[in-house]
């Protein structure tokens, strides 16, 4: 039976009554609107007087040495302004990378994957920049590709990166594998003599795309001090100043950043690019320089989720404990590092999941090959690893003649639960009560598409394409429960910047927040604001725009900005309430002795006493004065995994959702309608809860897209990318989305600001595995890869 | 590239005839994806949305005329009796925004095996209505529009005026298979009409070979096994032998391809499949059991 849930902590606001559009309230987002009738200025709609259009060159072989580059035409093109390529490039520093600078900001003698940048262009029309770029003439000598863990460890492989000084090189077995990581406690293959059933699999995870809406876009305008201004979608912008600065040659203090605006990240622009290359061309030209890729070039133009190949062996007593888990994680890292070392870290540390293990063999491993990069994304590394151990999980129960959910209770962590790297989860991990609730929802009706008037296609497999009025389709149920870490990990200094200032406007006090931290759509001004409200009182609140005037923010990622935007922002609002409370004892402190003795508070524009009496107006303790403070604010440090046993407290927090798939398959076509995803997650306090709701539903989805659509097709033999089009590459539609039911537990994690956990990955994990599971239930078949396509329901792959 | 726009007509067929290698646009839904991929790069586009009468359709007895400009969604909602299987086909058209811009002529024009209104004419009986400023009108039926891949029986100085599909005497049927249930082009599709005058049965395939095709050899099957068997007289229920052997056959006429939307053998798999489930559709509807779903728009 299921344990019951953990005691609900009541989360204590730091200061003050409930404030009006303060945390707990669904505040509506100021971009929501916009957004939805097509007004909002995204960062491919900047605009500047005499700006020119840049475009890119990309490689269109994926291994070759470059023999030869001529740009002579394309020079000459009436309308072109110029023309860079490697040998243009102003400074020695000519890589760039999130943590490993591999990445040529222009080929240089070598491509390394299909749509490398090989040259820039700058025009005084997109089209004619277009031209020019293919008016160039590149020679290429091509090479053998590496695709896969066989042909990059092959006796005699080509080396992807030759000479490697990486801190990671002198670890690894092949100059081929960029990183690899065990996790190894207790003694595995000893526990596997105790095992009554042990089950093995072989899984693949397909290589999805983030998909978001704006494709990569920005606009570089030179400075007369000889810097340059960059407006720029992107997911951090000081992280992005770190590689561009030092490739154009400037101190950081003359390339000033600011974000345009965002049309989704979800990973995929934590790395650069096209920022350097446009600053590049702008200082070129003396003119201000745009650059758009089109959906084509964005397929190109960001990295993607790893695809993987996992091999798992789980064993169980037969009264359904686990006795060992086994896996092997192999991530196809593509051609350059990305954040490629950070996802094996997550893979292997996440890699059995949200159980009690205690003898445990895990290795997870990144590629170099001539595929398309891959780096970050929603889920970073636990997602594939979430998609093998469920299977798994699944299989062990059915071999146990178990219920599914009910084997998962009785080896789910909780609180004060080892993982695999000795960490103690010392907070709330709800894992067991998560998969209660969901099994516990109403199950959605049996054949709704019946009518009075017939079958209503649109509820069922192939929707308004008529393919069943009801024929060939069964239903099937699926569970699944994930664990994600929140915030970078391994010894990161993972900190956040903010400055709140508080003055009287008009009368009335306001708070203005200043921080970097990219608003990528996932609502963070909407909570900043919020937290503003709660810990100063006030009804307004200004957020100023993200740039680099202030410090870094650090990354919109990693499900962190809540947690560490939002932790230094409400820092900063508790010293300035110091402060503020410090000028109200000065102005007004002989008036009343309640200044001196009181705990003070700040209260719907006044100060007031713990003892609910008003002391003095906001607007008049602040009078020709104003107060402002800038501070970084970490949250607690981590530690790196060990080399050889992975062991070490590398995380910061831990993240669970659970899901119920219910699906109905049409099992002679192999379509599948995913008829409800329903969801529970923990997120330890919902700052605003419709916000949560948004991205729990959101997140589902994208899981939902990787089971049974989402994927990029790269030509095993060419490594060539097959489908680069939202004609071909599948995301699911308003149809394809099913009803997500979401229970909303909220059990504070004491550690983190107002007892938050990071929301927006875990319900990405889950998604997948349940929505597999359920084809499982309705097919009887084994299905060891994601996405399923109908041919492998159908046998006829 | 020129942008020609013509006011009339006439005026259109004389600027087709001036440029050859004009390529005419109306809802866009092709040409301009096209575009956009630098797939394509046109000396001349020919506007014909100044044209009103290509948006216009005429019921006659025996069949419509249906303007090459009509837009999926008005086929929809207006011609579900006249020209049910074009008006399912019209259904799986993309998003409610393409159907509202495209119509048949495009789909004709680009032809694509992948049209989703090909199978439908196939099995309807169509005639396309191309005509010249030199050589004026004339018809050309639909079996022998499709001429490769991409490629149709039109003159370099023809246009698509309309489409004569003969008005539906029995039960239609067309299924679409995707691999998502909106916005999505067909990995395979299967037209089927029933023509109780003729006493004969039509089938337009898509996307399983390198044109849009009939099943002739199931037709002549499954014609064969209707009339000896008395079953347009006798309404009774076709017999499971006869029907799987009618999909086979269906399957068998397919030639497809391995591509990035599905494999060559489970597009022969799902032809079969739909072949099945129309057949067993449009003949309980003939029967005059429950009524065709069409789904709703």
């Amino acid at each position: 039976m299921p344990a019951s849930g953990p005691a609900g902590v009541p989360t204590k606001i730091t200061q003050g009554a409930q404030a009006a559009g303060g945390i707990g309230e669904s505040t509506l987002r100021p971009d929501g609107i916009l957004k939805v009738t097509g007004e909002f200025a995204y960062s491919s709609d900047l605009w500047h007087e005499d700006m020119l259009w840049g475009h890119l060159l990309r490689s269109t072989v994926a291994h070759a040495e470059i023999v030869s580059i001529d740009v002579s035409e394309a020079l000459a093109l009436p309308g072109v302004h110029a023309v860079l390529t490697y040998d243009d490039l102003p400074t020695g520093v000519r890589t760039y990378g999130l943590e490993i600078q591999d990445t040529p900001v222009l080929a240089h003698g070598k491509v390394r994957h299909h749509g490398e940048p090989v040259a820039a262009v700058a025009a005084d029309h997109p089209e004619t920049a277009r031209r020019a770029a293919a008016r160039i003439r590149v020679e290429y000598r091509e090479l053998p590709v590496i695709t896969d863990e066989s042909s990059a460890t092959a006796p005699g492989a080509v080396l992807v990166h030759e000479g490697r000084t990486d801190h990671y090189a002198p670890y690894v077995t092949h100059p081929n594998i960029l990183h690899r990581q065990p996790i190894v406690r207790g003694d595995a293959a000893a526990a596997a003599g105790r095992a009554d059933v042990i089950v093995r699999g072989e899984y693949t995870f397909g290589m999805q795309d983030q998909a978001f809406l704006g494709p990569e876009s920005g606009l570089a305008v030179p400075e007369e001090d000889g810097g340059v201004h960059l407006y720029i979608a992107t997911q951090w912008l000081h992280s992005d100043l770190r590689q561009i600065a030092p490739v154009l040659g400037l101190p950081e203090d003359k390339v000033r950043m600011t974000l345009a605006g965002v049309g989704g990240a979800f990973g995929g622009r934590e790395d650069l690019s096209m920022q350097i290359q446009a600053c590049l061309l702008a200082l070129r030209t003396g003119r201000p320089v745009k650059i758009v890729y089109d959906r084509f070039e964005s397929f190109f133009g960001h990295v993607h989720r790893h695809p993987a190949k996992l091999t798992y062996e789980h064993g169980a007593t037969r009264d359904g404990l686990l006795t060992h888990v086994k896996c092997r994680i192999v991530l196809d890292g593509g051609a350059y590092a990305s954040a490629s070392p950070a996802v094996v870290g997550n893979a292997a540390s996440l890699g059995i999941g949200p159980y009690n293990v205690g003898d445990v063999d895990i290795e997870a491993l990144a590629l170099y090959t001539n595929n398309p990069p891959c780096g970050a994304m929603r889920g970073f590394g636990a997602v594939q690893a979430c998609f093998a151990y469920e299977a798994q999980m699944d299989k062990l129960a059915k071999e146990l003649g178990l219920d599914p959910v009910e084997f998962r209770q009785r080896n789910a962590m909780e609180q004060g639960s080892t993982l695999p790297t000795g960490q103690v989860v010392d907070s709330p991990a709800p894992v067991a009560e998560l998969l209660r609730r969901v099994k516990a929802m109403p199950m959605p009706p049996e054949r709704q598409w019946e009518s009075s008037e017939g079958a209503d296609v649109r509820q069922l497999p192939g929707g308004l394409c008529n393919t069943t009025h009801g024929e060939g389709v069964v239903r099937g149920v699926g569970y699944a429960v994930g664990i994600k870490n929140v915030g970078f990990s391994e010894g990161f200094d993972d900190y956040s910047t903010a400055r709140v200032r508080m003055e009287v406007v008009a009368g009335e006090p306001v708070a203005v927040v200043h921080t970097a931290m990219a608003e990528v759509g996932q609502g963070g001004v909407t909570v900043h604001a919020q937290i503003a409200r709660t810990e100063l009182g006030v009804e307004k609140v200004t957020i100023q725009p993200a740039d680099t005037r202030v410090g870094s923010a650090g990354s919109t990622s990693a499900s962190r900005q809540t947690y560490v935007t939002g932790g230094a922002v409400r820092n900063a609002c508790a010293l300035v309430r110091e402060k503020v409370l410090e000028i109200g004892r000065r102005k007004f402190g002989t008036y009343h002795p309640a200044w001196a003795t009181a705990e003070l508070l700040l209260e719907r524009g006044k100060v007031v006493t713990d003892g609910g009496e008003v002391l003095a107006g906001l607007a008049d303790v602040l009078e020709g004065e104003s107060v402002e403070i800038e501070r970084e604010w970490r949250h607690r440090p981590t530690q790196p995994f060990d080399r050889l046993t992975g062991q070490g407290n590398g995380h910061v927090q831990y993240s669970f959702a659970a899901h119920r798939a219910v699906v109905e398959v049409d099992t002679e076509l192999g379509l599948v309608k995913v008829v409800e995803l329903a969801c529970a997650q923990d997120v330890g306090k919902a700052l605003n809860p419709l916000s949560v709701l948004g991205q729990i539903q959101g997140g589902t989805v994208q899981g939902l897209g990787v089971a049974v659509m989402e994927e990029i097709l790269v030509d095993p033999v060419t490594a060539k990318v097959r489908n680069p089009s939202f004609t071909d590459y599948l995301i699911p539609t308003i149809l394809d989305t099913p009803t997500i039911p979401v229970d909303v537990l909220e059990l504070a994690d004491h550690h983190a600001p107002y007892g938050l956990r990071g929301v927006g990955e875990a319900p990405t994990l889950s998604s997948t595995p349940a929505v597999l599971a359920a084809v499982r239930a309705a097919t009887g078949l084994e299905l060891n890869r994601t996405p399923v396509r109908p041919e492998h329901l159908t046998g006829t792959a | 590239m020129e942008f020609l726009r013509p006011a009339s007509w006439q005026e259109a067929l004389a600027a087709k005839a001036e440029h050859p290698t004009a390529v005419p646009i109306a809802g866009g839904t092709d040409v301009m994806v096209e575009i956009n991929f630098d797939h394509r790069r046109p000396t001349h586009l020919l506007d014909l949305t100044r044209i009103g009468e290509l948006t216009e359709w005429e019921t006659g007895t025996d069949s419509v005329r249906l303007g090459a400009s009509v837009p999926y969604a008005r086929i929809m909602r207006h011609l579900r009796a006249e020209l049910p299987g074009l008006a399912l086909a019209a259904h799986t058209v993309a998003s409610p925004q393409i159907r509202n811009r495209g119509g048949v002529g495009g789909n004709l024009g680009t032809a694509s095996p992948a049209g989703d209104a090909h199978p439908a004419l196939l099995a309807a009986g169509a005639e396309v209505e191309a005509e010249s400023a030199a050589r004026g009108t004339r018809l050309i039926p639909v079996d022998t529009f499709y001429t490769g891949v991409k490629r149709n029986a039109l003159e370099p100085d023809e246009l698509i005026r309309a489409v004569r599909i003969a008005r539906a005497d029995g039960p239609q049927q067309y299924s679409k298979v995707g691999t998502r249930n909106a916005m999505v082009i067909a990995v395979c599709a299967f037209g089927l009409a029933l023509h109780p005058e003729t006493r004969t049965v039509r089938t337009g395939i898509g996307s399983a070979a390198p044109t849009p095709i009939r099943a002739e050899v199931a037709e002549q099957f499954l014609n064969s096994a209707l009339e000896e068997g008395g079953f347009w007289e006798s309404g009774q229920i076709i017999a499971p032998s006869a029907v799987k052997q009618f999909a086979t056959l269906c399957a068998a006429a397919c030639n497809p391809i391995d591509d990035v939307r599905g494999t060559a053998g489970y597009r022969r798999h799902a032809i079969g499949v739909l072949a099945r489930r129309t057949l067993m559709w449009a003949w309980e509807s003939y029967r005059g059991g429950h009524r065709v779903t069409e789904g709703a728009a």
